[in-house]
């Protein structure tokens, strides 16, 4: 099993989440998550004072596949976050040792 | 017998102006970072409580009372906790209750003393600010509320009634609202506490921005609508003064937000919400002691200029190094100085208070009077507040520890978060309560300590 994760623009998820269905996903953790790359933050200005606000608003996406679809699933959340500009986000791949479906205690592949 | 129109119109100002101080509550607590709100709020509601009992006892004497020399001060013993004042004391002729008068001057004082808690934003000790806010208001306002509010009385035959303090008879300055004995007094009594207790950990480096701005606009709104009260309320009557008073203040404070607005456009690329909020306080402020004096388009003239000057203003905290945190200086001192000041060049005898100034061929005789009222109000408040502040810092210590600063002034002072945004409460617990039961397992492939077994 590996868990992908995926950083993207929160205005993306839509995107994203369907097309993840579409593949056949069935479930997603989503946390809203702040952070920046190479797109920095921006500027805000309050009675005059310039602020450089450094993190950017992003979602965080996580979810556990079967290793088979992994590459697949990191292909399909990447097509579908890219807006082709900069600041659209990171998607990488971990292994996982064990998954427990917490109502049953269903184990691994039964429990994804 | 009571002029009933007068009397409730008087009554409903008061509570407008008294809705002003929650109302500058939101406008300061929505500035202020998430952990110091609450105490921000709480300086506001403080004031409230304490200066209310303040006036009772004997705050309104001290304001009112017959003038005991000099002009100086109100006979603190004539109206001692309002001895007198209960049995109906207006004329034949019709009049305002002497209560009426006095709930209207009490939501005055009480603003006067919140509007400088904004200097000294996250870092007081909110102890100390009660007892700065008791002495203040007795040392300093009460007297100067004397030296401007209180006229002097003559009845029919000439023969004096009641003698009142030296700007408002003596020198003559005009001062319709407050622009001196509350704007200039409390922007130079910020400039003095925000001294004595010197900057916030990170002032200047670190991001201090307002955390909730949509509380900023409620805020300003509900001080534009209780200033109302305030200015037009101040005609002690139903009457034109009232509605002269009350578009003067509906198109200067406009015309102030356009000039904050334009400020900010040219000067920073971002016409901001921020600045339309701080335009509409600046506005208010400038047009307080000129709004009976003024044409409709004197006020113009003198609001949008007020926003362009405060907007100018808040600038100066950063040039010379003092951490004015709300800006209290830039908005309610430099405001009011021009608003009294104005009158001396806008100032026209068509409008009710009838005197022409330097812009209408009345020369200069007006300005020298708003001069000297307006740089002695601010003269004497200033080292009157700075000497408070040294002696409450000396004694009982104004400021907080460093510690409780950074971690937040909300959770130490006041041991509660503005906001609770977390699902499961933060994690928090009723302390005293048993600890929760583990939850009855269903039979499944793990034993009840939790061991898997498939």
């Amino acid at each position: 099993m590996r868990l992908v994760t995926a950083v993207i623009k929160p205005h993306k998820w839509d995107d994203v989440r369907q097309a993840l269905e579409s593949f056949g996903i069935t479930g997603m953790t989503v946390t809203e998550a702040s952070g920046y790359g190479r797109q920095k933050g921006h500027t805000e200005v309050y009675r005059g004072a310039e602020y450089d606000v450094a993190l950017v608003p992003k979602l965080r996406v996580e979810l556990v596949v079967e290793d088979a679809d992994a590459t697949d699933v990191v292909g399909v959340i990447s097509m579908a976050a890219a807006t082709g500009t900069i600041g659209d986000g990171k998607v990488w791949v971990v292994p996982v040792d064990t998954v427990v479906r917490v109502r049953t205690g269903e184990v691994d592949q039964a429990a994804l | 017998m009571v002029n009933t129109g007068d009397t409730a119109w008087v009554l409903t100002s008061a509570a407008l102006v008294l809705l002003m101080t929650p109302g500058l509550a939101l406008f300061y607590g929505g500035m202020v970072r998430s952990k110091s709100v609450l105490n921000m709020m709480m300086m506001s509601f403080g004031a409230l409580a304490l200066v209310s009992v303040l006036w009772v006892l004997y705050g309104y004497s001290l304001a009112f009372g017959d003038d005991i020399g000099g002009g100086l001060l109100g006979d603190p013993t004539e109206f001692l906790g309002l001895a007198g004042l209960m049995e109906d004391t207006t004329s034949a002729a019709g009049g305002l209750p002497a209560m009426a008068f006095v709930a209207f001057q009490c939501v005055f004082a009480i603003i006067t003393v919140a509007l400088i808690s904004g200097a000294i934003a996250d870092r007081a000790k909110f102890g100390t600010w009660l007892v700065f806010v008791g002495i203040w208001a007795s040392v300093v306002y009460f007297p100067i509320a004397h030296w401007v509010f209180d006229f002097t009385l003559t009845d029919d035959d000439g023969t004096v009634t009641h003698v009142g303090g030296w700007i408002a008879n003596n020198l003559a300055a005009l001062d319709f609202a407050g622009g001196t004995a509350v704007h200039i007094n409390a922007g130079a009594a910020g400039l003095a506490l925000a001294l004595v207790l010197g900057k916030r950990q990170g002032f200047g480096t670190e991001a201090m921005r307002p955390h909730n701005l949509p509380l900023v606009m409620i805020g300003a709104g509900l001080l534009w609508f209780g200033w109302f009260g305030f200015n037009a309320g101040s005609a002690l009557g139903a009457n034109n003064t009232a509605s002269v008073v009350f578009v003067n203040t509906i198109v200067a404070t406009s015309a102030a937000v356009l000039g904050w607005l334009l400020t900010e456009k040219l000067r920073d690329g971002h016409a901001t919400s921020l600045g339309a909020a701080s335009g509409v306080v600046a506005g208010l402020v400038a047009i307080t002691p000129a709004c009976n004096a003024l044409s409709p388009i004197g006020s113009i003239a003198v609001g949008a200029i007020a926003g362009v000057l405060c907007a100018l203003a808040v600038g100066l905290k950063y040039t010379f190094g003092y951490d004015d945190s709300l800006d209290v200086v830039a908005v309610h001192l430099v405001g009011g100085l021009w608003g009294t000041l104005a009158i001396g060049f806008f100032a026209t005898a068509s409008a009710p208070a009838g005197v022409d100034a330097v812009f209408y061929g009345g020369g200069v005789d007006q300005l020298w009077r708003q001069c000297v009222g307006a740089f002695a109000v601010l003269g004497v408040s200033f080292v009157a507040t700075y000497l408070i502040g040294l002696l409450l810092e000396k004694t009982i210590g104004f400021r907080i520890d460093e510690e409780d600063e950074i971690a937040g002034i909300d959770a130490v002072v006041h041991a509660e978060s503005g906001y609770d945004l977390h699902a499961t409460g933060a994690g928090s617990r009723l302390m005293g309560s048993p600890p929760p039961v583990a939850a009855t397992r269903a039979s499944d492939t793990r034993t009840s300590e939790g061991k898997v077994t498939a």
